[in-house]
């Protein structure tokens, strides 16, 4: 770096050197040329971009590695922790006619929402994803996983009196070809395709997996006008029934809620007006039925939701469905810091059931705990190695490592032999006479037990980078440092020290990150005052499947470890950490 | 997936109503709990099984304890490597909930009872979701060490007993989770057999639980893994604990250590095999033929001369004999035994199914403080 004040370009006037460079400006031509006549900022640009794409090309497998493997998982995680979409895409219409819904005004909702629960629950069911809403539901409302599951197995029987009165009149409408002739109208008659789209979409919503394909069924356009409920109910009947069954359309009775569809079709003022004037397949068939449906009592899907159980008519379970219908969901998080979504918006948990919070400070605190005595334990121990002749050193740095070539879970099983009350210390101190047999020390099943375990099993990260950096550090300088007149301590605390700092940082920096994402030898040793945060992702990742949950709960500890990295970055500088 | 799902269920129906010639895979992937659970699977099923077929390959893994996370994942990934996996009743009813399981038509997928009676009627309520084929009925219930009962006390012989530190003080070994334990405090607060569940149900109920269980917090060592008790108990390290009846028979009779059983207010749990739902054509022929023959009448009652899980075919159970090492005559040793099942709870699935996760959270919050 040049001094501003001799920088020849900021010395303006005539000094000798600028008059020389003037001129050298004025001969230079415009761009200069390679030796094929290319500029010569092209010509090294092209001759660095192979170079670049070299290089690209040898990292590429890493980078492709890293990117599958780590960084795509963790978008995928970080994902989970607001989606949401389960809830609309198994119960559309239901959760857009909840969207009028005022709790305050009317404790449970309209005809008009049972109706439309009605016939999503009734497909949901059919593929058998009822019971997945069901449990995703239950994590915010106790009792509605068994609420989806029993009513699923009941649809059928809602509006059996009108489905036998439809089958008494005639018994075409059992028979399965009837059914597909009146719904696909005259052969070359002019077919409903958009709503055969829409109803492929649904279901692909419904089971996340693809329904395009021939389905050798198309509903009739002069039918879906008439009978508008019964051919959208029809065709996602033919959809599931093609595709998902792999059966043939014409040869499968329709499901009951097509015929209840029917039914509600033909009380419809205006199909019945339309009705007349309608001369494709089966129209003496419904002019027959028209009547007799209409004479029926209208059906009421409240009352009959609420007679499968009358866990229907519960305001929460509704408040909870129209509080999760949205496809992205702020609730993991909440739930994430022991609040929870309310009507009334964010609110924190009961007392007796927060949790969340107190796991992180306890995680932070007990991570910084083991760092510490990872660092007081650790530092003699990398002193000697470094400063011992390379074959001992060598030799003990073997007893260093050991621990690293046993498995955990014996290293971890092995604490609880030393620590629990008939274990070899206690037994020791008894035997020594230094504690009463009846009063022997508790030692596991606690934080200390947890401290210990983990201190031991991470102490080799703490070592290596100590060891590494001191290794660097010439023996000299402690020598001139006395030679000067220093003492031991000054020595060691002005020279040596400083110098070591940077080991010290890297071997914190693991050390602390690995023990706050630890969770085996909390979950062993740990009782219930000793663990981590870490258990209660593992509980929610494999035993309760609240993966969101647990989502939310990493990206929170991810954000924190962030954070702290940050906060180290900017009081002690991470171009101040060394491995080696 | 859905497609060839249904496309599996109806080849399966096929094939179980008689196709015996239909391609079958050579290799089977079972999953189970490992130890010595595993051991009476691999003695009275697996081997057997290759007798007959000796071109199989079979495959253990232990995953059971993850299964129901790991079959969601595999689920996910659209790749799913194991054939027959045992899970205990509450994670089969939640696979089949989330439809990760194979819904199981009894009659037609297993095989009828040596007594002639249909396989429905057979497991009887031990069906307890459309995906599950019930293999064991284990309970899960508590050993004491016998050297540890103090002076002039009788045996403890009642399940308040774990709350009673001043006639039995030192160590309780339970469950790190809200599951039996909540039942136990409750029946111990006064609450009648047939209401716990009622109580159970309320915030006040589940207060009156954690209030009950707080008297003796201090006193109890909290496991996650079912040998933790049994090594407790071993090491003296607590004077009683819940675990599996099958490791407590273990710990007294092969290890012959000073432990004997309390089986009051026991909990009947299952045990049993699902089939992952979306198997290949012929991995699927091969599942359903050793899930036939495994869970036959005799290979149920085979089961029990390894362990002390009684079989969950009613037919199986006058077939129970002998251990095959030890020789001592199994049938006392089975939760099932009338002797044993004075006073028995049966695990609450549907009841679990809905507030597990509400009563969890509370429990853990509840131990954190």
């Amino acid at each position: 770096m040049s001094d501003a004040a001799t920088d020849p370009d900021k010395i303006e006037g005539p000094t000798p050197d600028n008059a020389l460079r003037a001129a050298d400006q004025a001969a230079r031509p415009e761009k200069v040329l390679a030796a094929d006549g290319t500029p010569l900022k092209r010509s090294l640009n092209r001759a660095l971009r192979m170079q670049k794409m070299r290089a690209l090309l040898l990292i590429a497998p890493l980078l492709l590695f890293v990117l599958l493997t780590f960084i795509a998982p963790i978008a995928d995680m970080l994902f989970r922790s607001v989606e949401n979409q389960i809830v609309s895409t198994t119960l559309p219409r239901t959760t857009a006619a909840l969207g009028n819904w005022d709790a305050s005004q009317d404790p449970v909702p309209d005809e008009t929402v049972f109706e439309a629960l009605y016939y999503d629950m009734f497909l949901a069911a059919e593929a058998k994803e009822h019971t997945k809403l069901g449990t995703r539901l239950n994590y915010e409302e106790t009792g509605i996983s068994s609420l989806f599951r029993s009513s699923g197995r009941k649809l059928d029987d809602i509006g059996e009196d009108r489905i036998d009165a439809l089958e008494d009149l005639n018994e075409t409408w059992e028979d399965a070809a009837f059914w597909f002739a009146l719904m696909s109208g005259p052969e070359g008659g002019e077919k409903d395709a958009a709503l055969l789209d829409a109803q492929r979409e649904r279901m692909a919503e419904l089971s996340g997996h693809s329904y395009s394909g021939d389905i050798g069924f198309a509903p009739a356009a002069a039918i879906s006008a008439l009978l508008p409920r019964a051919t959208r109910a029809y065709t996602a009947f033919a959809i599931f029934t093609a595709i998902d069954d792999g059966d043939v359309v014409a040869e499968e009775e329709p499901w009951e809620a097509v015929k209840i569809a029917l039914s509600e079709d033909l009380r419809d003022p205006d199909s019945i007006s339309a009705l007349e004037d309608y001369s494709g397949p089966g129209a003496a068939e419904l002019r027959a039925a028209q009547p007799v449906m209409a004479d029926m009592p209208p059906l009421d899907f409240r009352q009959a939701f609420l007679d499968i159980d009358e866990d229907w008519g519960d305001t929460d379970n509704w408040q909870t469905i129209q509080i999760y219908s949205p496809s992205y969901t702020s609730g993991y998080f909440l739930n994430a810091v022991d609040m929870e979504k309310t009507p009334d918006g964010p609110q924190f948990r009961d007392e007796k059931e927060r949790i969340y919070w107190l796991l992180l400070k306890r995680t932070l605190f007990m991570s910084l705990v083991i760092t510490g005595s990872c660092i007081l334990l650790g530092y003699p121990v990398a002193w000697i190695l470094a400063n011992l002749p390379m074959r001992t050193a060598n030799l003990l740095m073997i007893l260093v490592l050991l621990p690293f070539w046993t498995s955990l879970l014996v290293r971890t099983s092995a604490w609880k032999v030393m620590l629990q009350q008939q274990g070899v210390i206690n037994d020791v101190l008894v035997w020594l006479g230094l504690v009463d047999d009846s009063a022997r020390l508790i030692m596991i099943n606690n934080q200390f037990g947890t401290i210990v375990a983990m201190t031991h099993i991470l102490l080799p990260f703490m070592i290596l980078p100590m060891y590494s950096v001191m290794q660097t550090i010439p023996p000299s300088y402690l020598r001139a440092a006395k030679s000067l007149g220093a003492t031991n301590w000054t020595a060691f605390w002005r020279v040596y020290f400083p110098q070591s700092v940077p080991g010290i940082g890297a071997g914190s920096i693991l050390v602390f990150i690995l023990s706050i994402g630890y969770y085996i030898t909390p979950e062993i040793v740990g009782g219930t005052t000793g663990t981590f945060i870490s258990n209660r992702i593992a509980y929610h990742i494999s035993s309760s499947l609240n993966w969101g949950l647990a989502a939310a709960l990493g990206t929170i500890l991810l954000a924190v470890v962030l954070i702290l990295y940050w906060a180290y970055d900017k009081i002690v500088g991470i171009d101040n950490v060394k491995l080696g | 997936m859905k497609l060839t799902k249904t496309l599996m269920t109806t080849t399966a129906l096929t094939v179980a109503a008689g196709m015996a010639h239909a391609e079958m895979a050579d290799s089977l992937t079972l999953v189970s709990w490992g130890g010595a659970y595993q051991a009476s699977q691999t003695k009275a099923y697996a081997d057997p099984y290759k007798e007959m077929h000796p071109e199989v390959e079979i495959v253990w893994d232990e995953s059971s304890n993850e299964a129901v996370a790991k079959l969601r994942a595999m689920n996910e990934a659209g790749n799913i490597t194991w054939d027959v996996v045992d899970v205990v009743a509450s994670d089969a009813i939640r696979l089949c909930d989330e439809g990760l399981a194979m819904e199981i038509d009894p009659d037609e997928m297993l095989a009828e009872g040596d007594d002639g009676s249909s396989a429905e009627d057979d497991f009887g309520d031990l069906l307890v979701s459309d995906c599950f084929i019930p293999q064991i009925v284990y309970s899960t219930t508590f050993g004491y060490r016998t050297d540890m009962v103090p002076e002039g006390a009788g045996a403890p012989d009642d399940i308040c007993d774990v709350f009673d530190t001043e006639t039995y003080p030192g160590k309780r070994s339970l469950e790190k989770r809200p599951i039996n334990n909540m039942e136990w405090a409750l029946l111990c607060d006064g609450v009648a057999k047939d209401e716990v569940y009622d109580v159970l149900g309320t915030e006040e109920g589940q207060e009156r639980a954690l209030a009950k269980l707080d008297t003796i917090k201090d006193d109890v060592i909290w496991w996650s893994a079912g040998a933790d008790t049994p090594q407790l108990l071993a090491d003296g390290e607590v004077f009683m604990g819940s675990t599996y009846n099958g490791r407590l028979f273990s710990v007294i009779e092969e290890q012959k250590q000073p432990v004997a059983m309390m089986w009051d207010a026991q909990v009947f749990d299952l045990d049993g095999w699902i089939i992952p739902s979306g198997l290949p054509e012929d991995r699927l022929a091969r599942a359903l033929d050793f899930i036939m023959f495994a869970t036959d009448t005799q290979r149920l009652a085979d089961q029990a001369k390894y362990i002390s899980y009684g079989p969950a075919r009613h037919s199986s159970a006058p077939l129970v004999g002998k251990h095959a090492d030890l020789g001592i005559e199994m049938g006392p040793h089975m939760p099932t035994d009338p002797a044993n099942a004075k006073n028995t709870f049966l695990y609450n699935y549907e009841f679990w199914a809905d507030y597990r996760d509400d009563i969890d959270a509370k429990f853990q919050a509840w131990l954190a403080k």
